[in-house]
């Protein structure tokens, strides 16, 4: 493998991160979308580029079905949500965003360094990429902890998929097929469930406001 | 090497295809829901048929060597592992002979209008049987505990079959609280036997040489896993309730046979996986044994519910058996394998006695019930003259229960005080002063175990009926007579042939603690047993019974010369009282009330007494287990509490309960990089 390829990389995982951050980040629904988009068009990229480096033909499949998946199919499944439900802005977060920063960055630190003895062990091509999938794994998740309505949960919940589907690509050359086409299946039924969820909430409670959820508790 | 091999089966490929019978017929009476009379007249003799052959193949097995099978059914690559060894073949023996006895009966004592369909009960019922053979079968961890589970469930089912009662379902809960607490113990024992290593084939957890301290722990979570299941104290409280919420059928099996799978279980653990027992252990189940002895028998001798006090008799039974494995244990850890045999085989006849005349004696209480419509013994009396034959079949279990000679009873809690009175011989100064004062514990034990047989048949068979309604009670139907019968005639042959049954128990005491009673007893006929020497002890059932068989026959010749066969049935002496009423008979509360008064200690009681100017008086006694008030309401509440505190991490909010999984996940795998 030459250095280059390793570089570019790297650089992508790198992207991955920022678009990880921009997500906590961001707080219209619409840009969030995007977001997402262009992260799943990352991981395709990764994904091709070990298919590459690697001579692995079935890495290849993998990438296009993530194409088809994450870069079309499920962005204009959200698209069509939002437009349905007319959501367009997530009004607060429930920290303040800077202090979220700040928690972003003490993730990273630790994603990095839970992962430094297994990129030792990994015979892989990327060993930083370990690292910042597992950061944005952590990022994501914290995503979807501090949104208050429920379909940047849902993009929050995505993105972890994604993430996790980078660190599976870089740290291992990819998942058995089954697998793959099983996580995969899994995404999509999530994302309807999500969808048929998220109208049934707001006909309950007129609003996309998980904050209502609470009086589902039990005294 | 197999003498069990006849014409290319094995005596495990026997009893396989009867488990697979009682499979097969589980299936098809699914088909058969509502049908009674399908279900009634052919599921059932059939399952009897097959727990014949289940019975004789184990008795062959017996016999054999030990053999194995593996089942292509299980998870993927790990398939069923199956031994059948003589411990297994003993108790699959009980299983299929009783089984028999008890299916059989069933298939006259179903009703179509139960609240659950007769097929559905015989599902559960033929589902329980072959989850109880699988269980004897296991030779793995994993098949035994799934086939345990299967057993608690489908008896937990059959239990609750009678659903519309309230009583019922709770004490269905019970059951099932403390089956899934033992369940538990029994699998953290078998995760201790298996170590590190991950193997939890029996034979390799046999080969593992623990160390003391987790030897030990492994004892205990067997003691009380298998201990909740057999009612040894203080995990005895679900007996009481679930027998007699149970059918009839049901209590029998669980009584005779699902606690023996508990206590082969315990058996299996202590002395066959562990193979080396510490004293301390034997020391321990002998004292939970006995207390658990005392305790039954006193709670049965004040009962006034039938069934309970059969149940309260089977903890009784129990802890006799406990004892005895406790006494072989103690003895084999000091390397006496001579008397640990004996004591192991006083242990497993009472087992095996107990399989059938309790048995009997629950489906006896079946019969009454159903003539009656009752099952407080203040509502019954003097049945002996509409239900002759199941008044004296259960006299002769009854006669069992009390140990009383010539039935099997007696040879087994004989064989039990034999064995107490060798401890002398222990090296342990602090047993000995000890065991000699738990033998009269035994005794008490034996005592009041025919005191409260007195009472249960006293009560219900004898005097004049309590109600009028009793005077329509019809006998038991041909098909419940004959399985009755079946029952009584293998207690009494377990009774006349006691060295019979010795030679069969020698290969497995053998393969457990080492020594057998075989060789010592086929010296002497099949007529006299003297386990250690003929100058120490002996016994002679035949010739016991040939001898009050000839004295009540020549008393009855005499009567008949004597009184020229002129009997005149008139008023009884009625102390110069002109009406008498069948009120005025000694009731249930009144045989109980000597015991009451001696054992106060043991009960809570709550007493009505009348107003002595009722003209309908009604006593009332509620007696109830101090064990509820001392033990389970204190653990209840802590629960509760505990709960209500978990409940606080509840806040309703979504984002909290993602910031729970965040931080367990972000705590596990800061762990994992230490």
């Amino acid at each position: 493998m030459t250095p280059l390829y390793s570089q570019i990389l790297n650089l992508l995982a790198a992207l991955m991160l920022i678009l990880a951050f921009a997500m906590l980040s961001q707080r219209r629904i619409l840009s969030l979308i995007h977001l997402f988009t262009l992260q799943g068009l990352t991981v395709v990229c990764a994904t091709a580029l070990v298919a590459y480096i690697t001579r692995q033909p079935e890495l290849y499949y993998s990438a296009a079905l993530t194409l088809v998946l994450k870069v079309f199919l499920i962005p204009w499944l959200l698209h069509r949500l939002i437009q349905r439900l007319r959501v367009q802005w997530d009004l607060e977060t429930l920290i303040n965003i800077p202090t979220l920063m700040l928690v972003g960055i003490v993730l990273v630190i630790i994603a990095f360094n839970l992962a430094a003895p297994i990129a030792q062990l990994a015979i892989s091509i990327a060993r930083g990429a370990l690292g910042i999938a597992l950061a944005c794994v952590l990022l994501s998740f914290m995503m979807m902890i501090t949104r208050a309505k429920a379909v940047p949960q849902v993009i929050g919940f995505l993105a972890m998929e994604n993430a996790l589907f980078f660190a599976a690509t870089s740290a291992t050359y990819g998942m058995p097929m089954m697998v793959e086409l099983g996580i995969a299946l899994d995404v999509l039924v999530g994302m309807l469930i999500l969808g048929v969820f998220l109208f049934q909430i707001r006909e309950q409670f007129d609003s996309l406001d998980i904050h209502h959820l609470e009086k589902l508790k039990e005294d | 090497m197999h003498d069990g091999r006849l014409a290319g089966l094995l005596a495990i490929d026997a009893v396989l295809i009867a488990i697979a019978a009682w499979l097969v017929l589980a299936v098809l009476s699914l088909f058969l829901l509502r049908r009674r009379t399908a279900v009634a007249r052919a599921i059932f003799p059939l399952a009897a048929v097959a727990g014949l052959l289940l019975g004789a193949a184990a008795l062959w097995g017996l016999a054999g060597g030990a053999e194995t099978a593996v089942l292509a059914i299980g998870l993927p690559g790990l398939p069923f592992h199956l031994r059948l060894d003589g411990l297994a073949a003993l108790f699959l023996a009980l299983l299929g002979f009783a089984g028999a006895g008890v299916s059989l009966y069933t298939g006259g004592y179903v009703r179509a209008d139960d609240a659950t369909p007769p097929g559905l009960f015989a599902f559960g019922y033929l589902l329980f049987l072959a989850s109880m053979a699988m269980v004897l079968l296991a030779a793995d961890a994993y098949v035994f505990m799934v086939m345990w589970e299967v057993m608690a469930l489908s008896s937990f089912f059959l239990v609750i079959a009678n659903h519309h009662s309230e009583e019922t379902r709770s004490a269905g809960f019970l059951y099932l609280l403390i089956a899934h607490l033992g369940a538990i113990a029994i699998l953290l024992c078998f995760g201790v036997l298996a170590g590190k290593t991950g193997d939890y084939g029996f034979a390799d957890m046999a080969h593992r040489q623990l160390t003391p301290f987790w030897a030990s722990a492994a004892f205990l979570l067997a003691l009380l896993g298998f201990g909740a299941k057999a009612g040894v104290l203080p995990l005895h409280v679900w007996l009481p309730e679930a027998h007699p919420a149970a059918p009839s059928p049901v209590s029998a099996l669980m009584s005779s046979l699902m606690l023996k799978t508990a206590i082969y279980g315990l058996l299996r653990v202590s002395l066959d996986l562990l193979h080396q027992p510490q004293w301390w252990w034997g020391a321990l189940l002998l004292a939970l044994g006995l207390a658990t002895a005392l305790y039954g028998v006193v709670f049965s001798a004040v009962q006034t519910d039938m069934k309970r006090l059969l149940a309260y008799s089977s903890i009784e039974n129990i802890g006799l058996i406990v004892a005895g494995i406790g006494l072989s244990m103690v003895f084999r850890a000091y390397g006496m394998n001579a008397l640990a045999a004996l004591a192991l085989t006083a242990a497993l006849y009472q087992a095996a006695s107990h399989a059938f005349f309790k048995s009997l004696l629950f489906l006896v209480t079946g019969s009454v019930l159903h003539a009656t419509g009752q099952r407080n013994l203040g509502h019954l009396g003097g049945l002996i003259r509409t239900m002759p034959w199941v008044a004296w079949l259960g006299f002769v279990g009854v006669l069992a229960s009390a140990g009383l000679p010539p039935l099997s009873g007696f040879v087994s809690e004989w064989l039990l005080l034999q064995s107490f009175l060798f401890t002398p011989g222990l090296p342990n100064g602090f047993l000995n002063m000890l065991i000699p004062v738990v033998a009269a514990v035994i005794a008490l034990v034996a005592a009041l175990a025919g005191y409260a047989m007195v009472k249960f048949f006293g009560v219900i068979f004898l005097g004049r009926p309590r109600e009028a309604s009793l005077a329509q009670a019809h006998d038991a139907g041909i098909m419940e007579r004959t399985a009755l019968v079946w029952l009584a005639a293998v207690s009494v042959a377990l009774g006349l042939a006691p060295n019979i049954v010795i030679q069969a128990l020698d290969p497995v005491t053998r393969a457990l603690v080492g020594a057998g009673l075989g060789p010592t007893v086929a010296q002497q006929g099949w007529w006299l047993l003297a386990p250690i020497s003929v100058e120490r002890a002996s016994y002679g059932p035949a010739v016991f019974l040939a001898g009050v068989l000839a004295a009540s026959l020549l008393a009855a010749l005499l009567v008949r010369r004597l009184y020229h066969g002129h009997l005149r049935r008139a008023p009884p002496w009625d102390c110069g009282h002109p009406w008498q009423s069948a009120r005025m008979q000694d009731s249930a509360e009144g045989l109980g009330q000597p015991i009451r008064q001696i054992f106060e200690p043991f009960f809570r009681m709550r007493r009505e007494l009348p107003d002595p100017f009722d003209t309908q008086p009604r006593y009332h006694v509620e007696i109830e287990d101090r064990f509820w008030l001392g033990l389970y309401l204190p653990v209840a509440r802590a629960v509760d509490f505990v709960a209500r505190q978990a409940g606080r991490l509840q806040q309703g909010r979504i984002a909290v309960y993602l910031l729970y999984s965040f931080a367990t996940l972000l705590v596990l795998l800061l762990l994992v990089r230490r």
